[in-house]
């Protein structure tokens, strides 16, 4: 994409999934999209680049037909690593994930 | 409804220095409300942000010679990006405080632009529905705004998109060399103090001999993994940071062995050598994946998927190389 080099995070987790059938082409998720993942052709927004996915669940979130769904969560081992410990909130940074994902909630 | 100055002081920046270095960064707040920058009337923009003031300050410098609102959510001293995550930065929040302040009254347009990087807790559609402002999604970067404004509102692509270049990677440093720290360094008082117990020497000499390369061979690997490893991301080996902290920890290790091994006069054995080649490693795999979080691009999925595998291997490593290391010191 675009000639500059990018570093990717793991390949082929990322659970972003686009149902293309409901888009209606409104070019939302690539407005908010911070690692340029969707593309848009003839009308339609389709995935690109599903390793750059970092489930921030802007996408989903701004898509008003609700075509995206994506597990959201935050990719912060800290927070992780207490939730694994059972301890909640208090991953020492201001980082968490919305309730419901694990860490943090 | 206060007036904000669009330069920032003397205080201001050493609140900002301070809080990189971890120093009050929890309570690191503006009051959350409405704002004007310079004259603004019922014409100007409305632009929202989070009540950290670090957050805050940088939008407020970005906004020299231009007439703006500012809506601040009250997202307990906690960045955009992380607090839209959490959802106090959030659809619910941003509706409030619209109504709170009576911006319907302040404005005749009916836009607010809200940072993209707070896409993730607003859903513009339904903001639209509740408050009857549509929501423009803003730069990325707040240095980008004077740009967006000038361009109608428009982002390019390259304001939309999130990067992570050395410069914004080396302000993360302090504060990760500061966390890292505040468990490192009681652990390494204890390898110190530990290291006196073993050896054919009484507790003194013991602890003259090899407390103080335990203490520098253990910040080896926190430098490794807090520093090296962020400094050097894009170029270290892999996609996990276990990995690449891993890689730096194997990079360090010999440096470290150099000093000891001449430092020692030669006395330095086998076993302290494969101890260090086990526990900078490992060290540094461990904080270098702690950077997942200040990274800009990790998943969570991908995150458990790397720890599920690395914290294993770390634990491991640690457990074998603090053996071979007192093993080593009874020498």
């Amino acid at each position: 994409m675009g000639g500059t080099k990018r570093v990717l995070y793991l390949k082929g987790v990322a659970t972003l999934r686009l149902e293309q059938e409901f888009c209606v082409g409104c070019g939302m998720c690539l407005a908010v999209c911070p690692q340029e993942v969707f593309a848009m052709a003839e009308g339609k927004a389709f995935i690109v680049e599903p390793d750059a996915c970092m489930e921030c669940s802007a996408c989903m979130m701004n898509c008003p037909v609700d075509a995206i769904r994506v597990q959201s969560g935050v990719g912060c081992a800290h927070a992780v690593l207490h939730s694994m410990l059972g301890r909640s909130g208090k991953a020492g940074c201001s980082a968490a994930e919305k309730p419901g994902n694990g860490a943090c909630s | 409804m206060a007036q904000v100055a669009t330069e920032l002081g003397r205080r201001d920046r050493w609140g900002a220095i301070a809080v990189r270095f971890g120093v009050g960064r929890m309570r690191y707040t503006v009051e959350p409300g409405l704002y004007a920058v310079g004259f603004p009337d019922d014409d100007s923009p409305v632009l929202v942000t989070a009540n950290y003031k670090l957050s805050f300050d940088h939008l407020r410098a970005a906004l020299t010679g231009q007439n703006i609102w500012i809506v601040v959510l009250d997202t307990e001293g906690i960045n955009v990006w992380c607090a839209a995550g959490k959802g106090t930065f959030g659809t619910a929040a941003l509706c409030a405080q619209v109504e709170t302040h009576k911006v319907a009254q302040l404005v005749r347009h009916r836009r607010l632009v809200v940072p993209q990087l707070g896409a993730p807790g607003i859903a513009a559609h339904a903001v639209k529905k509740k408050s009857g402002f549509a929501v423009v999604y803003g730069p990325v970067m707040a240095r980008d705004i004077p740009d967006f404004l000038r361009n109608g509102m428009k982002t390019t692509r390259e304001m939309r998109r999130k990067t992570f270049p050395l410069a914004e990677r080396v302000v993360l440093l302090p504060l990760e060399f500061v966390i890292a720290g505040k468990w490192a360094l009681p652990l390494t008082l204890v390898m110190y103090g530990l290291s006196g117990f073993f050896g054919p020497a009484p507790f003194g000499e013991n602890v003259g001999l090899h407390g103080g390369w335990a203490v520098a061979g253990l910040w080896s690997g926190v430098i490794a993994g807090t520093i090296i490893t962020p400094v050097f991301l894009p170029v270290l080996p892999g996609r996990a940071f276990s990995l690449k902290g891993g890689v730096a920890g194997f990079l360090t290790a010999p440096i470290f062995l150099v000093f000891l091994y001449s430092g020692q006069g030669g006395t330095g054995n086998v076993f302290a050598g494969l101890s260090w080649l086990l526990l900078i490693p490992a060290i540094a795999s461990f904080l270098g994946m702690e950077f997942t979080g200040a990274s800009t691009y990790t998943s969570l999925s991908g995150v458990k998927k790397e720890m599920r595998l690395a914290v294993p291997l770390q634990f491991a490593a640690v457990v074998c190389g603090l053996l071979l290391l007192i093993w080593s010191w009874r020498l």
